[in-house]
Formats: structure tokens, C-alpha cells, sequence
């Protein structure tokens, strides 16, 4: 079932740099209310557990690390959202902080969509391995970066903006026309 | 190559996904120390063959600090736990004596 050749320049998957994506730095005690409330408040989705990512259109809450989120939200509320979640948080020890235009997003579509993550990530990619609602921050080749499934067929990666070209010219390359392997496809 | 689980946020990656910190449980001598322990802190480290004590960094992932009991021979990994600790947890400290009877590794065993 390949569809190899379906994707522009022949590439073995769709390759896109998304538009505009706000994202919010959160910091903080995890298990606090003031810290899931500044969260979930600006998301409007559940707190993600451990590893988990909560992401609704460009709306969505990914768990970073034991103590930061990484909050999304549309790019033209970031601001408003900051000084909402500042609220929130009240005194709380925690930081929100924008970093929107430090990042780049893109996304990796295909039946082969896995393949191109799994020639470049030290992460395991098998369909029952890596499943939509997981969230990884890893590396890409030389760079850090981190993705999610959108669906079954659909990955959304976050790097730094200053590895922008980088991450592109990666998965192009990772997708090459005639590079499939089929190893999760058969 | 090893393949490491992260204690902070679950993940398993090999190693490449992480940073290698040098020996745990170093005695960080600082002003008050005389020569000796000084000298040992900064040069000093046991170089096993066989139980190992490391700090290693997610540093692609959580960015967290933990610490890691593995085995020099065959990359065994005995167990990790967290950067907060001083010693070994006696858990995991029965596990390696399972696996390998008789382990000592500095003044621990
Ligand atoms: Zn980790």
C-alpha cells in the first residue's frame, strides 16, 4: 500500500512548515491548581499526564517535563493569554513566558509519515509504540526538537526556530523520492 | 550501546538520546578541605570492571539529572534513581547483589 510518488516532489511524505503557532512556557509545580488552572484556563483542554499531550486545532497543553508545560494557543492571543495565566498563577513559584517566535513547527504526512520520524529520532515508531495523545521531546539528527500525532497519519514537530532550516532540509532528505523502507507499512 | 530510561519522565532512549555526567556520589571538597581530599575530588575516580555508578542528563528530552547502576562489562543497566540522593537506594543496591554476588564499588556494597 505505498503511496510513494503521491506527495509534491515525489517525497515519500508531505512536508510543511506550519503557520504561526503561539506557545506558552509554563513553569511550576505540576500538582498545584494555580498551575493546572493557569494552564487549562488558556487551552481549554484536560491536563496531559506524563508523556501526554492534550491538543485540540491550534489549542492543546503538552507535558514537557516534571515541572513545565508547553501551552498552545492561536498565535494573535498569546498575549492576552500570558497576562491571563499571570493572573491565574496569582504568587504562585511559577514562570509563563512566550515563546512563540523562538519556535518552528512543522508537519510530516503520509502512510510513511512514521518512517521519516524514525530515520532521524532514537524513538520507537512502531504503530503500537508511538500512538496519537503521546507527546516526545527528543532529537531530530543533530538538533532537539519535539512531536506529537495529530492522527494516525499525521506528526507535528516543535524546534527551535534557529534550527528551522536545519529541520526542514532533515526531513526532505529523510523523505526522499524512492526512500521508503515500509518497515512499519509492509 | 545503551539504552536508558529517564526516572523523571518515563522515557527509554538509547543512549544518544542523553548525556553522560561522570561518576555518582562524588564528595564535592571545597574551601575548609585539605590537599588530599581536594586532589581526590578533582582527580580521583573509580574506574570498575563491572557495577558502576553514573550521573547522566536527559538532555534531549526532560532535561532532568538522574543517576544510573550499570554494569561496565555488558552494558547491563541495574536500574536508575533520582539525582537526590546520595547513596544508592537498598533496593536497587539487592538487585545488583542478585545479579552479580560479591559487587563492592567504593566505600557502597
Ligand atoms: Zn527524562
Amino acid at each position: 500500500m505505498s503511496e510513494a510518488g503521491t506527495h509534491p516532489g515525489g517525497h515519500i511524505a508531505h512536508i510543511t512548515q506550519a503557520p504561526a503557532q503561539g506557545m506558552i512556557t509554563l513553569r511550576g509545580d505540576l500538582s498545584t491548581s494555580a498551575v493546572k488552572n493557569a494552564a487549562t484556563g488558556v487551552a481549554a483542554v484536560d491536563m496531559p499526564a506524563r508523556g501526554q499531550a492534550n491538543c485540540v486545532e491550534d489549542r492543546g497543553i503538552a507535558w514537557m517535563s516534571p515541572d513545565e508545560l508547553l501551552v498552545l494557543c492561536p498565535y494573535d492571543t498569546v498575549e492576552a493569554n500570558v497576562d491571563k495565566m499571570r493572573a491565574t498563577l496569582g504568587d504562585a513559584h511559577a514562570l509563563a513566558v512566550d515563546v512563540s517566535d523562538a519556535r518552528a513547527t512543522f508537519l510530516v504526512e503520509g502512510t510513511h509519515a512514521r518512517e521519516v520520524l524514525a530515520k532521524l529520532a532514537p524513538v520507537d515508531l512502531a504503530p503500537d509504540a508511538f500512538v496519537p495523545g503521546m507527546f516526545r521531546r527528543t532529537r531530530l539528527a543533530q538538533v532537539p526538537a519535539a512531536f506529537w500525532m495529530r492522527d494516525a497519519r499525521t506528526f507535528q514537530i516543535v524546534c527551535f526556530r534557529s534550527h528551522a532550516q536545519y529541520v526542514h532540509d532533515l526531513l526532505k532528505t529523510a523523505a526522499a523520492p524512492g526512500s521508503a523502507v515500509a518497515y512499519f507499512t509492509g | 550501546m545503551l539504552t536508558l530510561t529517564c526516572p523523571c519522565c518515563g522515557v527509554t532512549a538509547e543512549e544518544t538520546e542523553f548525556h553522560a555526567g561522570g561518576e555518582a556520589h562524588l564528595t564535592r571538597y571545597g574551601p575548609g578541605s585539605d590537599d588530599t581530599e581536594f586532589e581526590g575530588y578533582l582527580f580521583m575516580r573509580e574506574n570498575p570492571k563491572g557495577v558502576h555508578f553514573e550521573r547522566w542528563r536527559h538532555v534531549y528530552g526532560c532535561g532532568k539529572w538522574f543517576q544510573v547502576a550499570r554494569c561496565t562489562v555488558t552494558l547491563e543497566l541495574f536500574g536508575a534513581y533520582p539525582a537526590q540522593t546520595t547513596r544508592p537506594p537498598q533496593a536497587l543496591q539487592d538487585t545488583i547483589t542478585a545479579k552479580r554476588p560479591g559487587w563492592s564499588w567504593n566505600d557502597i556494597a
